[in-house]
């Protein structure tokens, strides 16, 4: 899959740097450490601009190529940030069966942005993803952590209006 | 002691339809009955019923309340708690019986037919209680192992069980365990595979939500037989419920000496970790998974050699499935012979599967190998809903195939999927009926692929990107029938010379629409016509003149203004301005706009 890779620019709080250089001191030296950092410094950051990875490939002692390779391969790896607001529809088989690709097409129509792009406002992003394992529920979609189901596309509306606020 | 248990399920599926909320208010109005101390609230693993969700079960009387909302709480808790009155109303009707009386779960239809081995504890035991699982024989087979028999023993038993990797391709666990045994290394590891990737499979997801222990004892039973002392749990991330409870399962096991040092005196040492995949449905191929645990880019190797001689970190390595292991404990307890009675001849034991999709009853169910697919579809899956007809049943994900409805009398084991051009995988089972397109389905498949493709080698990398172009183009009505043939002229090139599973078997559900519906495939090509009216470039909206009294709902409806007419008076849709989003058919009340 093609990653979009973020332009914009990196904004570090001393916070977030401290948080990181504990991950990478606490994973230096084990076997296969550059997946877990990358997981870690992902939920620091929201996602894994270039600065970060170098950090993590220069603590961890790793060309900086292995960790861009590794980053790169995983689609929950994230180059971009994401909005406030992620939407991610389900494209298992089951939701789309059941008419996933609708939901996307009415949150492409009612957003204005495509899938893995971000709202100008930085409010909502979009995303199709892999089967979350709701099945029961098709087709499903989430919003964060929140797990809408059985939808159809008048539901949408509804949905996006909870965050717009 | 409590005098009355409530269950309620907290698996994925009926966490997202907010049991969470309904374990609170439940927890907080027993207490305002001052009844904490008389009636216990359990958090469980998934029950399987997914479609009733959220779901709970009140001991002892048994009584199954489904699709329960925050509201019905209160009754519940003041009539049936507090009076002991059940509230019928709002119980899966399917338990109370003409005369009122409620009948065992066991009777319904959806669970008369199922035998649960792998999810025996899944929807009984809190997953985060250690006790619960001991108090039902758990850790028992994994003593009995280390204290009574060898490891040879152990190996022994597994093969004469004839249990088969759960995960797809079916190889003998025993055989798995006896190469890595025999083979001499200073380090060998354990690693389970909890990557479920196939869309609409979530048996194993459930099992880790609902039983984690099973897993950990099959995996220390499995380090005992092939002597090894450390072992990986490759889970995805995108369970984080499952990989919650593993993790609170693995703290206790260790707490309770069952992983770490010296396990029940044996002087066997054995240790558990987790790594998280991070998306990459190649990494549930076996070398790929390794090479991810690795930290690296998860490709998959040339195989031999084969894990269980160079593995994780060159070490020899067994890897099995989540289903795969847990059901281990019971063949260690109960001995090979009654586990190989159960299922068919070369495919013992039970399957687990996912039903999805155009069914009543979606959720997890667990059969006997050899049940019929009409048996799984018609009998425990309630059939298709909504006055529609079965046309297809999609088994393998995407390394699958589709099974046409002439063969549902087939009877599911390894064998017989893979006669017919499907095969087990790791056991979803998503159901089509007529209004789904094969071709739109070998294409969504193909997509799939072609994403997941990891672009080590060509055939899969490149051949799968031209299979899909050519699927693209009959959907859009521009193939021709030599289209037809170099397609499946790709598949079998495809199938020969890729490098793993993945590119092997992914032409898988092209061929198999291929087989059963290739009059489909010819009416795109030459009728230029998608008969399940799915394929928006090939589908026209008709207003029929005779039926249309000019509401103008649909009018006023249609995002794009395509719909002409007059109030009173037949509408008419401009076939150039229209987008065939579907609306005005949705909204007509008197069926007048269809679809060709």
């Amino acid at each position: 899959m093609q990653k979009r890779i973020s332009t914009l620019p990196f904004n570090d709080t001393p916070e977030q740097a401290e948080k990181l250089d504990a991950v990478i001191q606490g994973l230096k030296g084990q076997d296969g450490a550059v997946m877990p950092a990358l997981h870690h410094a992902q939920d620091i950051y929201g996602y894994l601009p270039l600065e970060v990875q170098r950090k993590i490939a220069n603590g961890l002692d790793v060309p900086l190529e292995e960790v861009y390779s590794v980053s790169t391969f995983y689609s929950q790896f994230s180059l971009t940030p994401k909005g406030q607001y992620h939407v991610s529809v389900c494209l298992g088989t089951a939701c789309y069966v059941k008419g996933a690709d609708k939901l996307i097409e009415k949150l492409i129509e009612k957003l204005g942005i495509k899938p893995e792009e971000c709202t100008q406002d930085g409010k909502f992003s979009l995303t199709a993803c892999r089967c979350i394992g709701a099945c029961g529920l098709a087709p499903v979609l989430t919003v964060n952590e929140d797990v809408y189901g059985r939808l159809v596309p008048e539901d949408i509306e509804g949905i996006l209006a909870k965050y717009a606020g | 002691m409590y005098r009355s248990n409530v269950l309620v399920c907290g698996g994925t599926g009926c966490t997202s339809s907010n049991s969470e909320v309904i374990i609170e208010k439940l927890k907080s109005e027993i207490a305002a009955q001052g009844l904490s101390e008389e009636v216990g609230v359990i958090r469980t693993g998934c029950f399987g019923l997914c479609a009733l969700g959220p779901i709970m079960i009140v001991y002892p009387e048994g009584a199954f309340y489904s699709r329960v909302t925050p509201e019905d709480i209160s009754e519940i808790v003041s009539e049936h708690l507090v009076k002991g009155r059940i509230v019928t109303r709002l119980l899966y009707q399917e338990t109370v019986s003409e005369n009122g009386e409620i009948k065992s779960l066991n009777e319904t239809n959806f669970y008369k037919k199922q035998m649960r081995i792998s999810l025996r504890n899944c929807g009984v035991i809190n997953p985060e209680d250690i006790e619960e699982y001991i108090a039902l024989d758990g850790y028992a087979a994994l003593g009995k192992a280390l204290t009574e028999m060898t490891s040879q023993e152990v190996i022994d038993e597994m093969l004469a069980s004839g249990l088969r990797g759960r995960g797809g391709a079916g190889f003998p666990t025993g055989r798995k365990w006896a190469l890595a045994a025999v083979n001499e290394a200073d380090q060998k590891y354990v690693c389970c595979n909890a990557d479920e990737g196939d869309p609409g499979a979530f048996m194993d997801r459930s099992v880790l939500e609902g039983d984690p222990h099973s897993v950990i004892e099959a995996m220390a039973i499995a380090g005992y037989a092939i002597g090894a002392t450390q072992g990986f749990v490759y889970i995805r991330a995108e369970y984080p419920i499952a990989v919650h409870r593993l993790q609170i399962a693995i703290d206790q096991a260790r707490e309770y000496g069952l992983l770490g040092k010296n396990i029940f005196d044996s002087g066997f040492d054995f240790d558990l970790d987790i790594r998280l995949g991070a998306g990459a449905f190649v990494c549930g191929e076996e070398t790929a998974l390794m090479t991810s645990i690795e930290g690296k880019r998860g490709e998959p190797r040339y195989r031999p050699p084969y894990p269980a001689v160079k593995g994780l970190f060159g070490k020899p390595t067994v890897l099995n499935n989540v289903e795969t292991y847990s059901n281990i404990p019971q063949i260690i307890l109960k001995g090979a012979d009654w586990f190989k009675s159960i299922g068919t001849e070369k495919s013992s034991g039970t399957k687990v599967f996912a039903l999805g999709g155009k069914i009543t009853n979606t959720g997890l169910v667990e059969v006997p190998m050899g049940t019929t697919l009409r048996e799984v579809v018609d009998e425990i899956g309630g059939g298709v809903p909504d006055g529609h007809t079965f046309k297809a049943a999609q088994t393998g994900g995407p390394s699958g195939g589709c099974i046409p409805a002439s063969l549902i009398d087939t009877k599911i084991d390894f064998d017989n999927l893979l006669a017919i051009g499907s095969m087990m995988g790791s056991g979803g089972l998503i159901v089509m009926d007529e209004t789904t397109c094969m071709v739109d389905i070998a294409k969504f498949f193909l997509e799939f692929t072609v994403e997941e493709s990891c672009g080590k080698c060509t055939p899969c990398r490149v051949g799968t990107k031209r299979m899909l172009e050519i699927l693209e183009k009959i959907t859009e009505g521009k193939a021709t029938m030599r289209d037809l043939d170099r397609l499946e002229e790709l598949c079998y090139y495809i199938k020969e010379n890729s490098l793993c599973g993945l590119g092997q078997t992914a032409p898988n559900p092209v061929l198999s629409t291929l087989k059963y519906f290739r009059d489909e495939y010819e009416a795109h090509v030459k009728e230029k016509r998608c008969p399940a009216g799915q394929c928006k470039s090939l589908t026209t909206y008709y207003i029929m003149v005779d039926k249309c009294i000019g509401c103008t709902l649909c009018a006023r409806n249609c995002p794009v203004d395509a719909i002409a007419g007059s109030v009173k008076k037949p509408h008419e849709i401009d076939k150039d301005k229209c987008i065939k989003c579907g609306v005005c058919m949705d909204k007509c009340k008197f069926s007048a706009v269809v679809k060709r």
